[in-house]
């Protein structure tokens, strides 16, 4: 009581300077308080600002690759051109002239075959060179569509395409536009009556690659992506966890266990074409799993994702309460019931988080894909992981690397897929974090 | 219902509180008691750094047996030597043998985890699993294979909340969370998830450190009532608890036992001069 009065006397009776001296210090001690406000204020303002300007130039540049300019085309399949011979068999069917019977439909469309040869060749180059391929699926689909006119929405030139999206000005000279004069005329008379129309593209993502962006496609590298992540899940986590576990819970606390530590810690910062020269020399060379295989992509991604599962599971199970597991033991469980039975579940956010962390990484992963040989144009879809297929990272940046005009719009409407499926990917992280956390 | 059963409690309780003359009246043996835990010459280590020193110790079966003393004396230490808790210590080195109904714990061929299902464990924060209730009794259960059908699993589960004095307050919801309950709840949900795996002996560190006086005069009570079948060990701070509960009580300071005897003796008699001093608040 004595003690605690004179302490409140020597409050009160601090000296003048002393006082002063006190009020300064709390001026300045929330002078810095706000000034550090103010850092982290802009700082997050200014990391908002770039986001915007990234999403909205890829978004600004990538939306015209969701449509595509289509013409619709009253075709008649001439069983003359398709089936002379009426058998009705498919690999001969496949032979057949459809460009032709195209090209008739679309001089139908306009007023007749014109005579002049050059006038022709800019009618034909309206159409995409990959509408053969259209009438052809479509035929194949359904024979007995043979000897009819139907309409069909065929695809349109690239350059069409480029002036109707406002990427070609029709305003500048005829000589040096791609789109000439009497096509512009066509074109104009077509979307007048409707039959030239911007659709959704969604050959976006069911074509293969081709070297005319009105039919090129994200097809392959969606496959191989999915075959890549699914190996990925596969190896990466059971291989990640067990490691952890072990490594945390059982492993002897020694020099080699240290050594291993420090070698994971350090594999996590080994820049990624690394495993791609890695996955070279083991897989193709050696064990000589197929080139551009997606196989070889997943078992390289499995690696490179590897140290991150492993460190966030160790995390993971060191920040699970010391408490659980002596309630566990207390009971009687062993060591392996106790972390089965309580550590793990507990753990599993943790470790959820930082798996998927680790495959978004994979998934957006370039470098070690072109090591092993997954920058290749593929027109075949892959049906197991061992055939050929690309990634969409490495599509990517092998549109961004064409020169026609349309392959631009296309790598940014591709890198928006990628996006969104990291943005999916992430959200299902969140997920199933909040709910396992939240079950008590 | 919790009111009532809390009030009936607390009233003797509290009476006893002021009053060790009392509890010697109250706590008297009238026979001897054969002998459940014999500890010989224990030491710990760890590492380095030595934390017990020679603990003898003979603790009588069906009573209630308390550890005190200053903290850091190495109490709980020797209560997880009984359980081999500190085996899951990498540093942890035990000496000495304890025996239970004669056999030595520390025997190579005995299995670990067998003998933590025969010595339950009850620790001073209370650390239910993030489990429903039901399933935090009927785990050890589970695991040992204790009951061979759910009905049987079921009685156990509400056997083992009455004898923890629980089951009133829980019965309508076994499948809710076991973090959900309130301290001294989950305190005593430990205790039955403690008895539900029929042990022999029950080891408590510091059960009601985390507790109400009223959470803790239940749970007193309830060690009480448990001392007819069970041999329990408790460590605790409170001279009070410790006069209260238990029958014999074992003074421990600096990884020694200083003085270890009879409650009623200890605290009405201490024969050494620092249990003296700690029995009656000089230090510690
Ligand atoms: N895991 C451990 N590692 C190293 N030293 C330990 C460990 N646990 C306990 N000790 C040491 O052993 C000695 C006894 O500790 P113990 O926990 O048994 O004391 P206590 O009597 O239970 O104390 P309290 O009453 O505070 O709980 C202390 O000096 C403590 O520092
Ligand atoms: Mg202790």
């Amino acid at each position: 009581m004595e003690v605690q009065e004179e302490m409140s006397k020597d409050l009160s009776t601090h000296s003048a300077a002393v006082k002063r001296r006190m009020s300064q210090r709390l001026k300045k001690r929330q002078a810095a308080e706000k000034r550090f406000q103010f850092y982290g204020l802009a700082a997050i303002f200014i990391g908002m600002m770039f986001l915007v300007i990234l999403f909205t130039t890829i978004i600004g540049k990538g939306w015209p690759a969701f449509l595509q300019t289509s013409v619709l085309v009253n075709v008649n399949l001439d069983p003359e051109i398709i089936d002379p011979t009426g058998e009705r068999n498919v690999d001969k069917m496949m032979q057949a002239n459809y460009t032709k019977i195209a090209r008739q439909g679309l001089y139908a469309e306009l007023g007749g075959k014109p005579k002049n040869r050059r006038d022709r060749k800019l009618m034909h180059n309206l159409l995409s060179r990959g509408v053969d391929v259209q009438i052809r699926d479509a035929v194949i689909a359904d024979p007995s569509l043979i000897g009819k006119t139907v309409p069909i929405w065929l695809y349109a030139h690239g350059n069409v395409d480029a002036l109707l999206k406002g990427a070609i000005d029709r305003n500048t000279d005829n000589s040096s536009r791609l789109v000439k004069d009497k096509q512009i005329a066509w074109m104009d008379k077509l979307v007048a009556e409707d039959k030239m129309v911007k659709r959704f593209n969604w050959g976006l993502f069911t074509h293969p690659a081709s070297s005319q962006p009105e039919t090129a496609g994200l097809g392959v590298a969606l496959i191989g992506t999915f075959f890549m992540v699914i190996i990925v899940l596969l190896l990466a986590i059971p291989i990640g966890v067990a490691a952890a576990v072990y490594l945390e819970e059982f492993a002897p606390k020694n020099r080699i266990t240290d050594v291993i530590e420090v070698n994971i810690n350090n594999l996590a910062a080994v820049p990624s074409i690394v495993f791609g020269l890695l996955g070279l020399a083991v897989f193709i060379n050696f064990m000589g799993l197929p080139r551009s295989g997606s196989i070889v992509g997943g078992l390289v991604l499995a690696l490179m994702t590897l140290p991150t599962i492993i460190i966030a599971t160790r995390a993971a199970l060191r920040a699970v309460s010391p408490s659980i597991r002596e309630g566990a033991y207390g009971v009687g469980a062993s060591k392996m019931q106790t972390i089965f039975h309580h550590v793990l579940p507990l753990a599993f956010p943790g470790i959820m988080t930082g798996t998927i962390i680790g495959i978004v990484q994979a998934v957006g992963e370039t470098a070690p894909l072109l090591m092993i040989g997954m920058v290749a144009f593929v027109q075949d879809f892959p049906t197991t992981p061992m055939e050929p297929a690309t990634a969409l990272p490495v599509q990517i940046y092998m549109w961004a690397t064409s020169a026609e005009r349309g392959f631009v719009e296309r790598t940014a409407g591709a890198t928006m897929v990628l996006l969104a499926g990291l943005f999916i990917l992430n959200a299902a992280a969140v997920y199933l974090r909040r709910k396992y956390e939240r079950k008590w | 219902m919790v009111a009532t059963h809390v009030v009936e409690s607390k009233a003797p309780m509290l009476e006893q509180t002021n009053d060790l003359a009392e509890a010697e009246t109250t706590n008297v043996e009238p026979a001897e008691k054969s002998t459940k835990i014999t500890s010989e010459d224990v030491c710990v280590y760890y590492g380095e750094k030595q934390a017990l020193f020679g603990i003898d110790l003979e603790i009588p079966e069906n009573s209630v047996t308390s550890l005190i003393g200053p903290s850091g004396c190495g109490k709980s230490t020797y209560l997880r030597c009984i359980n081999r808790m500190n085996d899951v210590i990498d540093i942890c080195r035990v000496t000495g043998t304890i025996k239970i109904d004669g056999k030595d714990i520390y025997d190579p061929s005995l299995d670990v985890v067998e003998l933590r299902a025969r010595i339950g464990m009850v620790f001073q924060k209370p650390n239910p699993f993030p489990k429903s209730i039901y399933d935090n009794i009927a785990y050890g259960p589970r695991i040992h294979g204790l009951t061979s059908n759910k009905a049987e699993l079921d009685e156990l589960v509400e056997n083992s909340l009455i004898k923890a004095g629980l089951w009133n307050e829980v019965k309508d919801r076994l499948s809710g969370p076991g973090t959900g309950l309130s301290g001294g709840q989950q305190q005593r949900l430990c205790i039955a998830r403690a008895i539900a795996t029929k042990p022999e002996v029950i080891l408590m560190d510091e059960p009601c450190s985390a507790l109400d006086p009223i959470a803790t005069a239940t749970i007193e009570e309830l060690i009480d009532e448990l001392r007819s079948n069970y041999t329990i060990v408790i460590v605790t701070h409170s001279m009070q608890q410790a006069a209260r509960v238990s029958q014999r009580t074992a003074f421990f300071h600096l990884g020694k036992i200083i003085e270890e005897g009879e409650t009623t003796q200890i605290f009405t008699n201490p024969q050494n001069e620092k249990t003296q001093d700690y029995i009656t608040g000089r230090f510690g």
